[in-house]
């Protein structure tokens, strides 16, 4: 009898440390997405959502949220929030018209000098670290809440962009400038024609959907060689192999769908490029921790030695450079810098982050989740639009997405 | 009708891990003063809150019979409507209301539904004139000082129609010329009829206005003492609070004491918000390798104080003072300087300024020192894995890999791992406060054996902790420090309870 318990507890015990490897969280907000795909698969006309325009037409619509996203996840992160993202992103969609455009020289910008497309992309993205520079200050030296700054950052940047914008449109943006928000690499599938393949399959976006599935595996098996070499716990081999064939089955897909659309977009390039780079800076680098840190338990990251006010100041620097990029997308994306560009923005791209599984108190998050929380977001709007809902309900489904996914993470949390 | 309001009788209550009250059991006559003594830690305050009803009816062995039933209260409320009133050591005013406010929160006067301020204003004039309170009961909390804050709590009381009174620690935050006031006013509420427990550390109040005086050790009552009958003085009363048997509670150690490796230097601090108040006052000590020197001093003395402003200024104001390591002078005005020199803190309260409880073992061993994991720009998880399961062995953390999350383990776990933390920075000096706070016997055991090993390596450790004979039993020095000052310094060879208790209960003046 006794020995049947202790069997039983030991194998619990055995399940439980296999567990440990894998994340249940991220991977139950992941299934979510994959839910939504299908269901919208299946409820579309004629599978409209998974046709290849379609999902050329969700990395397009999404992008410049999702960079927000980046910025936002590590704020919340620390325990701040930040409101003014929209604004910010229309005032620099305004500024990077001033620079690139110049349209305005009848009313004293004329002094500025002419800036080719890319130096005026790094000049706007500059003035949004400046935008960073000023919220940074307030809330990290200060010591005014980030709720209260940037909801002033709010007003004052929406501001500023309608005086820069003098209540008009500006545009239209050079062709260079247009093709980050809506371009697409070898979109004339130059290389695909020259060794014989038809208009339709374009073959850079072949290549490199190979070389994302191979760097994929390729980082995968690393990383699970050095934790088995140090003997830390993995995921076991099963779970392993079939997450990332499936992982490797979507990119394959999504990556044959835009091969027959138009190819790669850059925005996509870029955001791989984000999502990478920032998932490095928060996992693995001293940066990254403290915002965990800091995030996780104030006082004691203080005693820790963690200079709290220089971490705080450069998290808002990076969301007001990320807010740049993010206007600068929308801007090449409209072809115009509009006084009402970036409303609502915030909102969109703090749902992604709580959807993507951060906690309000803060301590907690990442930036693949937030991306796939605010895919999901992208997602159902998208599906909902090809399946004829109204505005109005659509309103209200976000809503209720946004407060089920929260409250069953509070939920599953309370259970434990 | 018997003679006692109160009799609690056998209480036992278990935390996991801890049997914080074991079979304690306490008589309170009608209309006595009674006092109940302990040293941190002894039980006191969680065997008020069993009377209260902090801790509700069903969560605790043992009866509680008041005015000879037996109650069962579920919460503070249930407690109040019977007369059983509680005060606090941190007083639970709202400061931006008035007086009266405050005395009637949760207790309104009313008519037809609707708060009459009219006679909220003269009932509360009356209640404050009963506690001998001269203020407008307009005036607001934030305005008057805490002794006066503490009469509108008693006020608050009276307002409740209080039968038996609990004050704890009352005269604590209090000057001299408030708690002789306080203590006149609890002789008069006597007079009244009005029956009052007191939980005091400070025994010459104690002496002075008890009938009786129960001691409390350990979760269990040592002794009650009638005040009046057997001629009962301070060292009475120590000498109960005290004494117990020491054998086999702390391993064997024999120190190697080597050079002096840190001296601090006319060390003063003042309080962070009120700058005039002067918490840390003159505080001259030394530590050699290889030795282990406590802080004694009750709660509210500076110790904490006195650690934090040393480890980079990480507490109060006005800091003033010298620090040397190993014979230098060295830099500790941030917290990364105090590091780099060498220092390591512990904090007393871990899960508020220790550890980061939702993040797992290894990333806070790892957090204090996390430069020494950088490689080529990006921390060495594998690394950081690696050390922190070396800290698993070592210190004996008990958990299924350092990838657990720490808010999961028990106190003693946790306390291990802030040590593993400090012990990763590599410093000359660790200061730990209270390391022992919250943790079962067998724990405590480790932790001792842990502190003795860091001292054979040659590092110097500063103990703070409440539980004297705890420092007695593995410190080689102990100093004693009352009010911000150091009191009294003490050697292994001349250890004695009553001596420190004497030190640790100096008050200004009175050397």
């Amino acid at each position: 009898m006794s020995m049947q318990t202790a069997n039983k507890t030991s194998l619990m015990d055995n399940l439980r440390s296999r567990l440990e490897g894998v994340n249940l969280r991220q991977n139950g907000i992941f299934l979510a997405l994959i839910g939504l795909l299908i269901f919208f698969a299946a409820t579309t006309p004629g599978a409209a959502s998974l046709t290849p325009d379609n999902v050329s037409n969700l990395v397009m619509q999404n992008g410049y949220i999702l960079v927000l996203a980046i910025g936002m996840v590590m704020v919340i992160i620390a325990g701040h929030i930040d409101l003014s993202v929209g604004s910010v992103a229309c005032f620099i969609g305004a500024v990077a018209g001033i620079f690139v455009c110049r349209p305005l020289e009848q009313d004293g910008w004329d002094w500025l000098p002419a800036m080719p497309w890319y130096i005026g992309i790094l000049a706007a993205i500059v003035v949004g670290a400046i935008v960073g520079v000023w919220q940074g200050f307030w809330v990290a030296y200060v010591g005014i809440p980030a709720f209260i700054v940037t909801l002033a950052g709010m007003l004052i940047f929406r501001g500023l962009a309608l005086m820069t914008l003098q209540n008009s449109n500006i545009g239209p943006f050079p062709d260079e400038f247009r093709a980050i928000g809506n371009g697409f690499l070898d979109k004339e599938n130059a290389l695909g024609l020259s060794i014989g393949l038809p208009a339709d399959m374009n073959a850079m976006a072949l290549i490199l959907t190979a070389v994302g599935i191979l760097a994929l595996w390729l980082r995968e098996l690393t990383t699970r060689r050095g934790r088995v070499k140090y003997g830390q716990p993995t995921e076991p081999v099963i779970w392993f192999l079939v997450k990332n064939i499936f992982l490797s089955l979507m990119v394959a897909g999504a990556g044959y769908q835009l091969a027959q659309a138009n190819g790669i977009p850059y925005l996509l390039l870029l955001m791989i490029f984000l999502i990478v780079v920032y998932s490095l800076v928060m996992n693995k680098t001293t940066f990254g921790r403290h915002i965990y840190a800091i995030g996780g338990n104030l006082n004691a990251a203080m005693l820790s030695g963690i200079n709290v006010r220089r971490v705080n100041f450069w998290l808002f620097v990076n969301m007001g450079a990320l807010a740049a990029l993010s206007g600068i997308l929308i801007t090449a994306r409209m072809n115009s810098a509009v006084p009402k560009a970036g409303d609502g923005f915030e909102l969109d791209a703090i749902s992604s982050v709580f959807i993507g599984g951060a906690a309000v108190q803060g301590g907690v998050g990442t930036v693949t989740g937030s991306m796939v929380g605010g895919m999901i977001q992208g997602i159902l709007a998208n599906g909902m639009n090809l399946n004829s809902v109204g505005i109005d309900s659509q309103m209200f489904i976000k809503g209720l997405v946004l407060l089920f996914a929260v409250a069953f993470d509070v939920w599953s949390k309370r259970r434990k | 009708m018997t003679s006692n309001i109160l009799e609690m009788r056998s209480i036992t209550k278990v935390f996991p891990g801890v049997r914080a009250l074991d079979n304690v059991s306490l008589n309170v006559a009608r209309g006595e003063i009674h006092a109940i003594c302990g040293e941190n830690g002894a039980g006191k305050s969680t065997l008020m809150k069993v009377l209260s009803g902090v801790y509700p009816h069903g969560t605790y062995e043992g009866d509680i019979v008041y005015e000879d039933e037996v109650m069962s209260f579920k919460n503070l409320r249930d407690s109040e409507a019977k007369g059983i009133v509680i005060i606090h050591q941190e007083l639970a005013l709202s400061p931006h209301l008035s007086i009266a406010e405050n005395i009637f929160l949760n207790n309104e006067i009313k008519r037809f539904g609707l708060i009459d301020w009219n006679k909220t204003g003269q009932e509360a004039q009356k209640l404050i004139a009963r506690v001998g309170l001269r203020e407008n009961p307009d005036t607001k909390i934030k305005e008057i000082g805490v002794g006066k804050q503490q009469l509108v709590e008693i006020a608050k009381a009276l307002s409740k129609r209080v039968k038996l009174l609990i004050l704890d620690e009352p005269t604590a935050a209090l000057n001299d010329e408030d708690s002789a006031h306080l203590l006149d006013l609890l002789r008069h509420l006597k007079g009244q009829g009005i029956t009052c427990i007191i939980i005091s550390h400070k025994l010459n109040e104690i002496a002075s206005i008890a009938d009786k005086t129960t001691i409390i050790r350990d979760g269990k009552t040592i002794e009650t003492l009638d005040m009046h009958k057997d001629k009962v003085d301070q060292e009475r009363i120590i000498k109960g609070m005290v004494g117990r048997e020491m054998e086999n509670r702390y391993p064997q150690h024999t120190a190697k004491v080597g050079a002096e490796i840190l001296r601090v230097e006319n060390w003063t601090a003042h309080h962070p918000e009120e700058t005039n108040r002067v918490v840390v006052d003159n505080v001259n000590i030394n530590v050699r390798k290889g030795e282990i020197v406590g802080l004694a001093g009750i709660m509210g003395a500076g110790r904490t104080e006195f650690a934090r402003s040393l480890f980079g200024h990480s507490w109060g104001s006005k800091i003033s003072g010298k620090v040397f390591i190993n014979g230098k002078e060295a830099k500790v005005s941030t917290i990364q300087d105090a590091i780099d020199s060498g220092l390591a803190y512990a904090t007393e309260d871990r899960k508020r300024y220790g550890l980061n409880l939702i993040d797992d073992i290894k990333r806070n061993i790892s957090l204090a020192s996390l430069k020494k994991f950088v490689k080529r720009g990006l921390v060495d998880d594998n690394r950081e894995f690696v050390v922190a399961s070396e800290f698993r062995e070592s210190m004996n953390i008990k958990a299924p890999s350092v990838n657990s999350i720490v808010g999961k383990l028990s106190g003693g776990n946790q306390q291990k791992v802030v040590l593993s933390q400090w012990i990763n920075t590599n410093p000359e000096v660790l200061i730990l406060d209270e390391p022992t706070r919250g943790i079962d016997v067998g724990a405590k055991y480790e932790i001792y054996t842990i502190i003795q090993k860091l001292a054979d390596e040659g590092k110097g450790v500063i103990m703070i902790s409440s539980e004297l004979p705890e420092l007695l039993g593995i410190c080689d020095r102990i100093y004693a420090i009352a009010e911000g000052r150091i009191t009294g310094e003490v050697d292994k060879k001349d250890f004695k309870p009553e001596l420190l208790m004497k030190y640790m209960t100096t008050e200004k003046g009175t050397k």
